[in-house]
């Protein structure tokens, strides 16, 4: 019971703390609104390449806009904690850490969830893309998985910030990988091969090419491997992430080091 | 007259040297100014395949003013926020200096920083892609290197000053991030946008900027011009930044909320 408790208000309160600087209309302008200029800069490179049309676009930056949130949500986690000078506090609780993070997850995910519904939603308007209403709820799943699998990398980005400091800059690196090797804005068939194996094992790749079929589409049944692979991607990541924290906070204790990073 | 100039001078050379020390070893911006090149080189690597040489050349520089833009609207905006957080805001507003020669040389280093930015993205096509650097006017070239950055530095200024009581001006300035690049012919040509969008364009420093290092580099339109509006367009940004940083400093004095922000 108390770890259920900590799982979901512990969570929720505690990723409020995090963005004590945010409100409605901020989160509008930090969240919203650049996931949907993020977008249109990609379509319309995608018009200047002549690589692949509006729609390749729209479905797959729409997916991955829940990784900003996801990345740097969960970074704050830790970056936020250290920042207000919490950090040892939460190390020393007893708190069960996996209920502690995974709780934190949870809003992170309804963050990345929202933010891509939005974006699929006014993106479709703006470049006209038609989804087919029974791609609706298929849609809406394959958003929930590539959220997910967002969040696991969060996770794992998170667990990075109890070594280094600067978890800005791996959220930016993490997000710029995925901008450019998820299928998302260049097609996997353009990349090195060894580059496109590799792509199947990052978030928002099989979350993408499910969304693009079923707009073109595809029933669920074609893409539901797909959602489950991006699902798949996501509990990896997460349990590598929920390690990985345990691993370096041990280190950290024993070094005494956790404030050094 | 001419000692208060020259005061001024300083502490705008000061400023620029010491603020674009610091900023040469803060891995945050280090990391912004260098990623964008790489990123968007390689991006415009897999996406124009079929079209190398002059595209990537070009691809290049665009990804090096997109560094410069995003050192700016990652760090420009909240460059007063930085120094309330650090606790000498005050300090800086009640110094005889006026204080938009304090803001203006913070504002233009972060800008200055994107310099690697430029280099990196030259080296990276020259080194990974074996793109030849070939620069048409080497003269026009020298001179809209510092152009794109003083006038994109303006801009960065003028961000500061109309964010100066935003407590999360940072945040709203990486609002201006993803627009900026798509609307300013960097990557995109502009001829691919809506008709409507692209007089909007015009207004921003980075496009003119762009325009200068393009045009010097293939020797194609006008450099010298674009390098004019540069220069014009800064002269616009600091004026209004200087107007609207009067008047929110007067503001903020009148009601002690300096050390506050919204």
């Amino acid at each position: 019971m108390r770890n259920l408790r900590l799982l979901t208000i512990g969570g929720y309160i505690s990723y409020r703390a995090m963005f004590g600087w945010l409100n409605p209309y901020l989160y509008s302008l930090t969240v919203l609104l650049p996931s949907l200029t993020q977008l249109a800069f990609f379509v319309y490179l995608g018009r200047a390449s002549h690589v692949a049309n509006d729609s390749y676009y729209v479905a797959g930056n729409a997916l991955l806009a829940a990784a900003t949130p996801s990345l740097f949500g969960m970074a704050q986690t830790i970056a936020g904690e250290r920042y207000s000078q919490t950090l040892a506090l939460l190390v020393v609780s007893p708190a069960n850490r996996t209920a502690v993070f995974l709780g934190r997850a949870l809003p992170a995910t309804a963050n990345g969830i929202l933010t891509s519904i939005w974006t699929f939603a006014i993106a479709a308007v703006l470049f006209q893309i038609a989804v087919p209403t029974r791609a609706l709820l298929p849609l809406a799943l394959a958003i929930v998985a590539t959220s997910f699998s967002c969040v696991g990398l969060g996770l794992f980005n998170a667990s990075l910030g109890l070594r280094w400091r600067e978890t800005g800059v791996l959220g930016n690196l993490f997000l710029y990988l995925l901008l450019m090797f998820a299928g998302v804005n260049v097609p996997l068939d353009r990349l090195p091969s060894w580059l496109s194996t590799l792509s199947q094992g990052i978030p928002v790749t099989h979350g993408a090419k499910a969304a693009r079929e079923l707009v073109a589409g595809a029933s669920f049944g074609h893409v539901v491997w797909l959602i489950a692979a991006e699902a798949l991607v996501g509990a990896i990541y997460a349990a590598v992430g929920i390690v990985a924290l345990r691993l370096f906070e041990l280190e950290a204790r024993r070094g005494a080091t956790l404030e050094v990073a | 007259m001419r000692t208060r100039a020259r005061r001024l001078g300083g502490v705008l050379l000061l400023g620029l040297r010491v603020h674009f020390k610091m900023l040469s070893r803060s891995p945050f911006d280090l990391w912004v100014v260098v990623a964008s090149p790489l990123i968007f080189a390689t991006l415009a690597h897999f996406l124009f395949a079929d079209d190398r040489g002059q595209k990537m050349l070009v691809a290049a520089l665009a990804s090096g003013v997109m560094g410069i833009w995003s050192s700016t609207t990652a760090s420009g905006a909240g460059a007063l926020q930085m120094q309330r957080r650090l606790g000498v805001l005050e300090l800086l507003v009640a110094s005889p200096m006026p204080f938009w020669s304090v803001l203006l040389p913070i504002s233009v280093a972060i800008s200055a920083i994107g310099i690697y930015s430029l280099a990196v993205g030259l080296v990276y096509v020259r080194l990974f892609f074996g793109i030849a650097i070939t620069i048409h006017s080497w003269a026009a070239f020298a001179v809209a290197v510092p152009a794109t950055i003083g006038a994109i530095g303006s801009l960065g200024f003028l961000f500061a000053s109309a964010l100066v009581r935003f407590r999360s001006a940072s945040m709203v300035g990486n609002l201006f991030e993803w627009p900026v690049w798509m609307l300013c012919g960097l990557l995109i040509p502009v001829s691919v946008l809506p008709g409507w969008l692209q007089p909007v364009s015009w207004v921003f420093a980075p496009t003119w900027g762009m325009a200068a290092l393009r045009n010097a580099t293939l020797g194609t339109g006008h450099p010298w011009a674009d390098i004019g509006m540069c220069a014009a367009l800064a002269a616009v940004y600091l004026v209004a930044g200087a107007l609207s940083l009067r008047l929110f400093l007067d503001a903020a004095r009148a009601r002690a909320t300096l050390s506050l922000a919204s």
